[in-house]
């Protein structure tokens, strides 16, 4: 079992690019579940037809610790099985919490079961605090992709996300698996993200072009390859999926101090 | 010079040797005035003997009030540890009036509570409350997790106004914040201030009115300190906090005087009231015959009535009276004995009084969490340096509130201070020990096991964690925070039980007449190489 955790800057498109991703992947006959981590609930929408299924979080406080898996898990497109934490509403409680909370329940619930080739985690925004990196803690996701555009801020996020992750890369098993560029049109897009990879010593594994199938497949909740498969994008996906399948560039990142940042922002974002 | 201080702090490494060495000071009085290092961050490793801003704002300050409900809002353990650990006595002053202080309320706090956040189950919590017991002032003490995930207490202190007419105060005083209690201190005494004080309007009746402020009533000692002031004459309208209550504590910016026994717990809002509402404090301390009648006669003083000095005077015989046959006994009991004491905020400069009226000397002292000004005096406070804990708590600003006027002006006031009167200052401890003693600021096991070893004190005041330790090394031990479930010890006839308690123990010092196996037989066995 491989287990996967994306991260990336908040609307740079890591739910869509998580389903899109194991929608090829399941097409290329895997087993998956995705565990959203954000407590918006939005991660499994395009596989399971729409927020389909109660988060392990609000389960938890309805019905109290003994609860059922099936409760809080959903098979959706081609047998993906979809998993929310949930969490607080914006502004009060602890999410990070709730990340560890759930988690650990589906632990003891044994949703973990071997027949999976891939779990997925779709974390939210940055990596804030410890709550966020339970993913990456204790063993459990053992590579990372970083969802990013040619953006700087999107940049800026990956660098510090890469920090999180050569914190834990250090002291456990976790590593970088690449930038995957969910393109937003930028200027010398594709040089700058993999010259940005390269410094952090990692690869851009994949340049996602940007699609409006995308989002017409998304208004219909479901994804590419899923509503459209014939469309070029669905090919974008699936180029995705077997990258990662075969991917075997696993490393500790090495982020750029700020100085070195901007200096590679400035060497491809400004035009003559 | 200095020996003593050195043989402890030479075996510590470079780094805990610079820190300790300044809050260690024994004692010179040379022409450098001696100075003690205070309310900085323990190191960690050393095992510290402080307690946390939660302790100091829910445990020491807010919890005595018995007509007040106070909710701990957080996991259960810091409900049930904050329990009745503090031994201040309350009980209802009139037919009817409740007594909380017996209760330990809590929200509980649970893992999902701390994801989904605490405040929908804190407002039930007070529905409950007010369902059942139905208090006039309800006080919120957030723990450690509640400052995590934010939980809004002031807001929900709000609505709880707002829906009962009650007085409802959220505190954020999660244990993290300062280095110590002391920081819960001074955020209990913020809150009072804004919320409770000056919300009364019930004058005082009496001529000579006081609130008496950092007075806990531990094992009854502001009950003793109450008959003794009602005795004279004196009105006393509040006491801060122990027995004392919402009721009371709301009119207290309307008596005549302040008087401040701890002085590190409550002196904040002891200069607040000055600045807001005029009322003049004293430093007293009626832990100790002799400093018992020297506050009484400064109080005298300060109000300057020729019926109100006599009476004073005639109290103080008759008190003195009655109890001189068994001072002087337990004084032929003690007398030459030496002392170690080790409690938080002014015990350890209030009890040295206390000693000597018994011809014991206290040779070791030390606060757990007081500031330079206790040691050194008020006059160092310009000196001392904020630093980034000290300005994580919040500092409230108070204007004189119209309509109330200073009652002396600074001229009459200055002479009342030159006659003695400790009239809006303290001078701290210092200045009542001697030459060669040892001052320890924020003591931890090793430096009082060797401090011991050293001074070889007859009795170590101080508390349950290090009392059984120090009583196994043959030394008695007496437990000030909770005085071992006897007193009270303050005022005139609290002195009598104290010379009793401490007589009783050092006569009985069994730990000092037992000898532990180890010193008799070898307690492991071994063979010499090379032989046979």
């Amino acid at each position: 079992m491989r287990q996967v955790a994306i991260y990336g800057k908040g609307g740079i498109g890591k739910s869509t690019t998580t389903q899109n991703l194991t929608a090829g992947l399941a097409e290329m006959g895997k087993h998956i579940m995705i565990v959203g981590c954000d407590p918006k609930a939005d991660s499994t929408r395009l596989i399971l037809g729409g927020l389909a299924q109660k988060t392990v979080l609000d389960t938890l406080r309805d019905e109290g610790d003994d609860i059922e898996l099936e409760a809080v898990m959903k098979a959706g497109y081609a047998g993906i099985k979809g998993v929310e934490s949930g969490g607080p509403e914006p502004g009060v409680g602890c999410a990070g919490r709730g990340i560890i909370t759930s988690i650990n329940l589906l632990e003891q619930l044994g949703a973990y079961t071997d027949d999976l080739d891939y779990v997925f985690y779709d974390v939210l925004g940055d990596v804030v605090c410890g709550g966020f990196a339970m993913p990456i803690r204790e063993g459990k996701a053992r590579e990372i992709y970083i969802v990013c555009s040619g953006e700087m801020m999107a940049l800026y996020a990956a660098n510090n996300i890469s920090k999180g992750i050569s914190k834990y890369a250090k002291t456990g098993v976790v590593r970088l698996g690449g930038l995957i560029c969910n393109s937003r049109n930028v200027d010398k897009e594709q040089d700058l993200v993999e010259a940005v990879a390269a410094k952090i010593g990692t690869q851009m594994i994949h340049f996602v072009p940007r699609d409006n199938a995308v989002q017409r497949a998304e208004i219909r909740k479901r994804t590419v390859i899923d509503y459209s498969p014939e469309e070029p994008q669905a090919d974008e996906y699936r180029d995705l999926a077997r990258k990662v399948d075969n991917n075997e560039l696993f490393v500790i990142p090495n982020p750029m101090n700020i100085d070195e940042l901007e200096e590679i922002l400035m060497q491809y974002g400004v035009m003559d | 010079m200095a020996k003593e201080r050195d043989m402890v702090l030479d075996q510590y490494s470079s780094r805990v040797y610079k820190n300790r060495k300044s809050h260690m000071t024994q004692l010179e009085f040379a022409e450098k005035p001696d100075e003690v290092a205070a309310n900085t961050r323990a190191i960690p490793g050393i095992i510290t003997a402080r307690g946390c801003c939660y302790a100091g704002c829910k445990g020491v300050v807010v919890g005595p009030m018995k007509d007040s409900v106070v909710i701990t809002h957080g996991p259960i353990g810091c409900a049930f540890y904050s329990w009745s650990t503090r031994r201040n006595k309350a009980k209802p002053s009139y037919e009817g009036e409740p007594n909380f202080v017996p209760y330990s309320f809590c929200t509980d706090m649970r893992s999902s509570d701390i994801v989904f956040g605490g405040e929908k189950k804190l407002e039930e919590g007070i529905d409950e409350i007010m369902r059942l017991f139905n208090p006039k002032c309800i006080f919120i003490c957030s723990t450690c997790p509640i400052g995590l995930i934010g939980d809004d207490v002031q807001a929900v202190a709000k609505r709880v106004e707002e829906k009962y007419g009650v007085t409802a105060i959220g505190y954020s005083c999660e244990g993290y914040k300062g280095v110590s209690q002391s920081a819960g201190h001074h955020i209990a005494n913020n809150g009072l201030m804004r919320h409770v004080i000056g919300k009364g309007e019930e004058a005082p009746k009496g001529k000579f009115s006081v609130n008496l402020l950092g007075e806990y009533n531990i094992g009854g000692d502001g009950w003793e300190q109450e008959r003794i002031l009602k005795k004279i004459g004196y009105e006393v309208v509040s006491v801060f906090t122990g027995d004392g209550s919402y009721e009371t504590i709301k009119n207290s910016h309307l008596a005549d005087l302040n008087l401040v026994m701890c002085h590190r717990s409550i002196n904040y809002i002891a200069e607040m009231m000055k600045t807001k509402y005029g009322v003049d404090w004293i430093k007293v301390n009626f832990i100790g015959v002799g400093a018992t009648s020297k506050s009484l006669r400064m109080m005298a003083k300060y109000f300057n009535d020729p019926e109100l000095t006599m009476r004073t005077e005639e109290v103080i015989a008759e008190e003195l009276a009655e109890i001189n046959e068994d001072m002087e006994y337990y004084k032929s009991k003690l007398k030459g004995k030496t002392a170690g004491i080790f409690v938080g905020g002014s015990r350890s400069h209030h009890y040295q009084m206390l000693l000597r009226d018994f011809g014991m000397e206290t040779t070791i002292a030390g606060y757990e969490f007081a500031h330079r000004d206790d040691y050194e005096g008020r006059d160092i406070i310009p000196q001392i340096k904020a630093d980034a804990d000290s300005k994580n708590i919040e500092e409230i600003t108070v204007e004189r509130e119209s309509g109330y006027e200073d009652r002396y002006s600074e001229e009459v006031m200055n002479q009342m201070r030159a006659e003695g009167v400790e009239l809006d200052t303290y001078d701290g401890m210092l200045k009542d020990m001697k030459k060669g003693y040892m001052v320890v600021d924020d003591y931890n096991m090793f430096e009082t096991d060797q401090l011991i070893e050293e001074y070889k004190p007859d009795i170590f005041f101080s508390g349950i964690k290090d009392k059984y330790a120090i009583q196994h090394g043959g030394v008695v031990s007496r437990q000030m925070h909770s005085y071992d479930y006897s007193g009270p010890y303050a005022g005139f006839r609290g002195a009598v039980n104290f010379g009793r308690d401490v007589s009783m123990s050092l006569y009985t010092n069994a730990w000092a007449l037992v000898k532990p196996p180890w010193k008799v037989t070898p307690m492991i066995e071994g063979t010499l190489g090379g032989v046979g």
